[in-house]
Order: C-alpha cells, then sequence, then structure tokens
C-alpha cells in the first residue's frame, strides 16, 4: 500500500511548520495509523527536539543517502506511541547534501512501509524547499495571521501550484481570539479569502505549545488544551472527517471552564 | 477622536493589514514593475489605434486579483469606429 506524502510548509520561518508536523504525526499514529516523519531541513533540524527523539538518533537521512546505513536502522521508533517514527536530518551538513531525486528515492521507499509519510520542510523557496516538497503528492501550508508570513505563504502556494500538487490545504497557526475581537488580527476568513485555498486547520495560540516543546513531549499527549484539540481535528479532516472549525470559540470557553475550575480548586 | 473611530471599527488594524496585503501580492503574483504596466499600457493603446479612435485621457488600465489569478483589466472608452470602417473598405 502506498502511503501519503504530504509536505509541511510555509515560506517564512517560525510559523509553526515542525509544531504542525510533530503534532499531526502524534495524532495520525493515536488514530491507528503508521507515521513517519521526515525532518527535511537539513543542517537546521528541529523536529527531533520539538518530538522529543533527540538522544534517540543514531544515524539520520543523510547517512542513508550516502550508503553509511539501511533505512531501517536510521529511523528513531517513538517508544510513548506505537506506529510512530522519525527520520532525522543531519545537522552538520547542508542543504546540498541531498538532492530531490535521493529525496523522492526515500520517500517512495517509505511509502511502501507506512500509511503516511509527513516531510517537514525547511523555510525558504530554495533547494531545501524544493527537496521537500518534490516527494509529496499533498501539501500544508502553515501561515500565521500576519502581513509576512500570509504575503509568504502565497509565494509558497504559486510554486506547489506549478509543481502541480494533486491538493493544497492551510493551516492558520497561533491566531489570538482576543485581537481578533478587537479587529487587530486578520481573522480566518480574511486569510482564506486572500489565499484561495481549502481551509483544513486552525490552531489558536496557546501557551502549552511551547511548555510541551521544553518538555519534549508531543503536545497531543495532553488532550484538553486548545491547541491540542485544534492538532487533534486536523488529523481528522486530514482523513476525510466533517468537522467544524470551532477551535476559537473552544478556547473562549476553555478560557471560563479553567478559570471557574482554578477558583474551586480543581 | 481616536476613541470613537476604533469604536466604530475604522480604525482596526486588520483592515489595514488586508488592504496592504492584497495590493503587494497583486504584485508578487504578476510580477510585473509599474514601468512595466505604463510600458504595457502605451503600447496597447498605440496598437488599439490603428482600428479604433479612443480617448485616452479616460484609459483605466490596472491589475485586480481573482480568487487565485489576476486579471488585467482595462477600461476604454471608444470614441469613434470610423477609421477602423474605412480601412476595411
Amino acid at each position: 500500500m502506498a502511503a501519503r506524502t504530504i509536505v509541511i510548509t510555509s515560506g517564512k520561518g517560525g510559523v509553526g511548520k515542525t509544531t504542525t508536523a510533530a503534532n499531526l504525526a502524534v495524532e495520525l499514529a493515536k488514530i491507528g495509523m503508521k507515521v513517519v516523519a521526515v525532518d527535511a531541513d537539513i543542517g537546521l533540524r528541529n523536529l527531533d527536539v520539538v518530538m522529543g527523539l533527540e538522544n534517540r538518533i543514531v544515524y539520520t537521512l543523510v547517512d542513508v543517502i550516502e550508503g553509511a546505513c539501511r533505512l531501517n536502522q536510521a529511523l528513531v521508533r517513538d517508544k510513548r506511541i506505537e506506529n510512530l517514527y522519525l527520520l532525522p536530518a543531519a545537522q552538520t551538513r547542508t542543504k546540498d547534501a541531498v538532492t530531490w531525486e535521493q529525496m523522492c528515492e526515500i520517500c517512495s521507499m517509505l511509502s511502501g512501509e507506512f500509511d503516511f509519510v509527513l516531510i517537514d520542510s525547511p523555510a525558504g523557496i530554495e533547494s531545501g524547499f524544493k527537496n521537500a516538497a518534490a516527494p509529496a503528492q499533498e501539501a500544508l501550508v502553515v501561515t500565521t495571521p500576519e502581513i509576512s508570513s500570509v504575503r509568504d505563504a502565497d509565494r509558497i502556494i504559486g510554486l506547489l501550484e506549478s509543481m502541480e500538487k494533486e491538493s493544497i490545504s492551510l493551516v492558520i497557526n497561533r491566531l489570538s481570539p482576543k485581537m481578533i475581537k478587537r479587529g487587530d488580527m486578520l481573522d480566518i476568513s480574511d486569510v482564506v479569502e486572500i489565499l484561495s485555498v481549502n481551509l483544513i486547520g486552525i490552531v489558536p495560540e496557546d501557551e502549552t505549545v511551547i511548555i510541551s516543546t521544553n518538555k519534549g513531549e508531543p503536545l497531543t499527549l495532553e488532550s484538553t488544551s486548545p491547541a491540542a484539540r485544534a492538532f487533534s481535528n486536523l488529523a481528522r479532516r486530514l482523513l476525510g472527517e466533517k468537522i467544524p472549525f470551532d477551535e476559537l470559540e473552544y478556547v473562549n470557553s476553555k478560557g471560563m471552564l479553567g478559570r471557574i475550575k482554578k477558583f474551586l480548586g480543581l | 477622536m481616536a476613541f470613537l473611530e476604533r469604536w466604530f471599527g475604522k480604525d482596526k488594524t486588520k483592515n489595514q493589514a488586508k488592504e496592504r496585503l492584497q495590493l503587494v501580492l497583486i504584485h508578487d503574483r504578476t510580477d510585473l514593475a509599474p514601468e512595466l504596466l505604463e510600458q504595457l499600457r502605451a503600447e496597447l493603446i498605440k496598437v488599439i489605434c490603428n482600428y479604433l479612435e479612443v480617448d485616452d485621457e479616460r484609459i483605466e488600465l490596472g491589475l485586480e486579483k481573482e480568487d487565485r489569478a489576476v486579471a488585467l483589466v482595462a477600461n476604454i472608452p471608444v470614441k469613434n469606429v470610423k477609421r477602423y470602417l474605412s480601412s476595411a473598405k
């Protein structure tokens, strides 16, 4: 069976590609899918630390390409969740260490073994992005509701369209319900209207994202935080479920409930 | 006053963001410099003038965004079609 190969990309750096890739991988694995997260950010890898697997890396993607090890030896299995694997990038090399043909070859080898191959793309529109996007049939474009990020997302969507991807979907990350209410942040409909692509996920700004990264524990293990719920919805929508986009309303209700609970000492 | 503008939503910064983004994206997507657009306008008028008499003071030519595509929209008032008819004889 061939896997769905999906690149997670954005153009601009720091908008949440790696966080999205890690949490989506965890959520899909929790649902029962066999998932491998591939770090395509060679030289600036981070998927390993976000997933909390940095101490278990022996070989990397570049070692596989250079024939220093077999593909199975480079895969890091997540012991906390069944069916979840990481293919780490090399940290001491540059993007030039791989070609897009080699990335395609590796991903097609993974495709036979997994249900999902998620590729975490580096920022930018150069060779690193092209290497990450080449093997994928589908793309998730992550943006925040800021001018610079939306502009870069537009550029990336244009490039993905010219690569003739089967589907391009949008994830809007780090939305602040408070700022949207005040009229100081582009809202969901603004961003969707400007970019004109299919919306698949909205993730509210949430402190638990940084806290979980600090600990190296995937956010989605703590199931009640607004962002964790948002990533869970994203995974289920990716599998074809119709789920209403109520992530921002949930933040508000959660806030109230949270405050009452705190007051009662629960 | 600023408070009132804010209250009625005229001063919402998200509207500024949206307008600025839409403008900048039209140019990003076409990759067409303003001088080139001006050159295009001049040449287009020259060609059209071979067939029609147009009011070149009132010509509107610009790029507009339509979903993920950009359209070149021109509004060219025609004064007279006589020249075209006479050359077709």
